[in-house]
C-alpha cells in the first residue's frame, strides 16, 4: 500500500526534498536559465538582455540553419533505418537463439555501447582516413594488379557518408536492445502457425512478426533517432566542412560565436524536436495497448 | 534436428550476425592492435612495443586528466547514488500531489540532448553561479561533478526502483510491528534488499561519467582537464599510437566494469532462482 506524506511526514521529507532540490536548483535552473536567454539579445559581449523577442527563433528558421536542421534530422532518420535494417536480424537471432548464445550475443552488443563514444568515433576515424586500414588494404590489393594507374584513395572521411556510418556504428546497439525486448515477448506459436501454413520465411516476418512487435519496433526507433539527432562528437570528428549538424552549429554560439541568445534558441528547438518524437512514441504506445486491451 | 524458428542455424542470418560483428568490432580491434605498434603509423605493423604506453605514463598532463576522470566518476557516482535511491524510495513508498509531473520531471535528463544540458551548464556555472576558478584541487571539478551527478542520477534512481519492486512490503510491516524505527527498517531490510540494484545503478553512474564527452566539454575550464577531453585533443592534433594506448586503457577499465556488473548480476539471478 502506497503511503501518504502525513503517515510519515519525515521520512517524506528526508527522502523527497534532497532529490526534488536538486532537480530543481541544478537541472530545471539551468535549462530556465538558457530558455530565457534564447528570447534574449546580446548587449555587450557579455551582457544579455531579456528582451522577449522571438527574433533568435526566427534566425533560427532562415534557409542557412533550417538547411541544417533538416540535414540533421536527414542524417538522424537515415541512421535510423539503417540500423534497423543492420538490426532487426540480429535481434531476431537473439531472440531465437539457446540460452548460451543469447547472452553471448547480448553482451557482445552490449560491449561497444559501455565503450567511450569517443574512443568509438576514433576507432572508426582510424579505419576511414585517407592513410587508413580501408584504404590502405584497397591500395594493397590494386597494386597487385600490374597495368592500372596510380591507387587514388577513397574519400572516406570528413564527408556525409563518414557522419552517418559514424551515427550508425555509435546507434547500433540503441536499436537492437528494444527490439530485442519486443520480439522476445512475442508469442512464438503465432510465428510457428504462419509458417506451417505457408507463408515464407519473410512473408511472416513482415506480415506477423513486424506488426505484432510495433510498440517496440517504434521505441527502438524512437531511441535511436534522439540521441542521433543531438549527436555532436560524430559530425564533429567525422565530418567535413559541409556535413555539420544542429548540436555542431549549437557549440559554436557558446564557444565561438558567443552569441548565446541565438544558441540557447537552437538547443531549444532541438529540445522540442526531442519530446516531440518522444510525444509519437507514447501515442503509439498507447494505442497499441488499448488495442490490447480491447481484445 | 533444426526447428522453424532456430533461425541462429541458417547461413543467411549467420553471415549477417559475422558482418554487424565485423562492423561493430573491428574498428575497435584494429585500435588495440596498433596501440602495441612499433611505428608512428597506425596502419602498417612494425614489430610488438610497448613505447606507447611508456609515452602515456610520462605524459604528467594526461595522467592527471586520468586522476580527475576517476575522482569526477567516483564523486558523482556517490551523489547520483544517494539522490536516486532516496528518488526510487519516494516514488516506490508514498502516494501525493505532484507524483506523476515529478516522475517526468526525474526522467528528463535521460532524455534531454546531451548538447542542451551541456551548454546549460555551461551558462549556469559562468554567469549565473559562476564557479570559483582558483580552488584547490579537487573542489576544482566541483561544476563537473555537479553536472555529472545531475543526468546520472536519474539512471540510478530507474535501476533501484525496479530492484524495489520485488521488496516484500511485509518484511518491512512485521519490523514495524516488533518494534523496530524507520531507521532500522532502512538500515537492515531495505538496504540489503536492495544491494545489488545499489551495484548496478553505481557501476552505470561511475561508467556514464567515465565516457562523457559532450557535458564535460562545456563545463570544464582550461585547469581542468579530464581524461575524454584530453583524449579528444590528442584525436584533434594528431593520430599517434599514444591515443591507441590511451583509448585500449579506457576500453580494459569499462570492459572490467561492465564484466564486474555482469557477473553481480548474474550471481544475483542465480541466488533468486536456487
Amino acid at each position: 500500500m502506497l503511503q501518504r506524506p502525513s503517515q510519515a511526514p519525515g521520512v517524506f521529507a528526508a527522502v523527497g526534498l534532497p532529490p526534488v532540490v536538486w532537480l530543481f536548483a541544478l537541472f530545471l535552473a539551468p535549462l530556465a536559465v538558457i530558455w530565457t536567454y534564447s528570447f534574449g539579445e546580446n548587449r555587450t559581449l557579455v551582457d544579455i538582455a531579456i528582451t522577449g523577442s522571438w527574433g533568435n527563433y526566427a534566425r533560427a528558421l532562415k534557409p542557412l540553419y533550417l538547411a541544417i536542421l533538416l540535414k540533421s534530422m536527414g542524417f538522424a532518420a537515415l541512421t535510423t533505418v539503417l540500423c534497423f535494417i543492420l538490426g532487426l536480424p540480429v535481434a531476431l537471432a537473439i531472440t531465437f537463439a539457446g540460452r548460451r548464445a543469447k547472452l553471448l550475443l547480448l553482451v557482445a552488443i552490449m560491449l561497444p555501447f559501455w565503450t567511450n563514444l569517443l574512443i568509438r568515433t576514433y576507432a572508426l576515424m582510424a579505419i576511414l582516413r585517407t592513410e587508413g586500414l580501408i584504404n590502405a588494404g584497397l591500395g594493397a590489393l590494386w597494386g597487385l594488379v600490374p597495368g592500372l594507374p596510380p591507387f587514388e584513395p577513397l574519400p572516406l572521411i570528413n564527408n556525409n557518408f563518414a557522419v552517418v556510418v559514424g551515427l550508425v556504428y555509435v546507434h547500433l546497439p540503441f536499436m537492437v536492445l528494444p527490439l530485442y525486448a519486443a520480439l522476445d515477448r512475442l508469442d512464438r506459436s503465432l510465428i510457428e502457425a504462419s509458417l506451417d501454413l505457408g507463408a515464407g520465411h519473410l512473408a511472416t516476418l513482415w506480415r506477423v512478426v513486424v506488426p505484432l512487435a510495433l510498440p517496440g519496433i517504434v521505441s527502438g526507433i524512437i531511441i535511436t533517432f534522439i540521441p542521433a539527432l543531438g549527436a555532436y562528437l560524430t559530425p564533429d570528428l567525422l565530418g567535413g566542412t559541409n556535413s555539420q549538424m544542429i548540436a555542431n552549429v549549437i557549440e559554436r554560439q557558446f564557444r565561438s560565436a558567443n552569441d548565446w541568445p541565438f544558441g540557447a534558441a537552437l538547443s531549444f528547438l532541438l529540445m522540442y524536436l526531442t519530446f516531440a518524437a518522444l510525444m509519437v512514441q507514447a501515442i503509439i504506445s498507447r494505442r497499441s495497448a488499448e488495442r490490447e486491451a480491447a481484445r | 534436428m533444426k526447428g522453424p524458428l532456430d533461425y541462429l542455424a541458417r547461413w543467411p542470418l549467420r553471415l549477417w550476425l559475422a558482418m554487424v560483428g565485423a562492423f561493430l568490432y573491428l574498428p575497435l580491434l584494429a585500435l588495440v592492435v596498433f596501440s602495441f605498434n612499433d611505428s608512428r603509423r597506425i596502419t602498417v605493423w612494425r614489430g610488438f612495443s610497448l613505447r606507447w604506453y611508456a609515452e602515456l605514463f610520462d605524459d604528467g598532463e594526461l595522467v592527471a586528466a586520468f586522476g580527475n576522470s576517476l575522482v569526477i566518476a567516483a564523486a558523482s557516482t556517490i551523489i547520483s547514488l544517494i539522490l536516486g535511491t532516496l528518488a526510487a524510495l519516494l516514488l516506490w513508498r508514498f502516494r501525493f500531489a505532484g507524483k506523476a509531473p515529478l516522475e517526468a520531471l526525474l526522467g528528463l535528463p535521460i532524455v534531454v540532448p546531451e548538447i542542451c544540458l551541456g551548454v546549460a551548464f555551461l551558462v549556469f556555472f559562468t554567469a549565473i553561479v559562476p564557479w570559483p576558478t582558483e580552488l584547490p584541487w579537487p573542489l576544482n571539478l566541483g561544476a563537473i561533478i555537479i553536472a555529472h551527478a545531475t543526468f546520472s542520477f536519474s539512471f540510478v534512481a530507474l535501476v533501484v526502483r525496479a530492484r524495489l519492486a520485488s521488496f516484500d512490503g511485509a518484511l518491512a510491516e512485521a519490523a514495524r510491528d516488533l518494534g523496530a524505527g524507520e531507521w532500522l527498517i532502512f538500515r537492515d531490510i531495505m538496504v540489503p534488499h536492495m544491494v545489488p540494484g545499489l551495484v548496478a545503478g553505481a557501476l552505470l553512474a561511475f561508467t556514464l561519467s567515465l565516457d562523457d564527452f559532450v557535458i564535460t566539454f562545456f563545463t570544464s575550464g582550461p585547469d581542468t582537464i579530464t581524461f575524454p577531453i584530453k583524449v579528444y585533443s590528442m584525436v584533434r592534433f594528431s593520430v599517434t599510437p599514444a591515443v591507441n594506448a590511451a583509448s585500449t586503457l579506457l576500453i580494459l577499465l569499462t570492459a572490467g566494469l561492465t564484466a564486474l556488473a555482469l557477473w553481480l548480476q548474474g550471481a544475483d539471478i542465480a541466488k533468486q532462482a536456487a
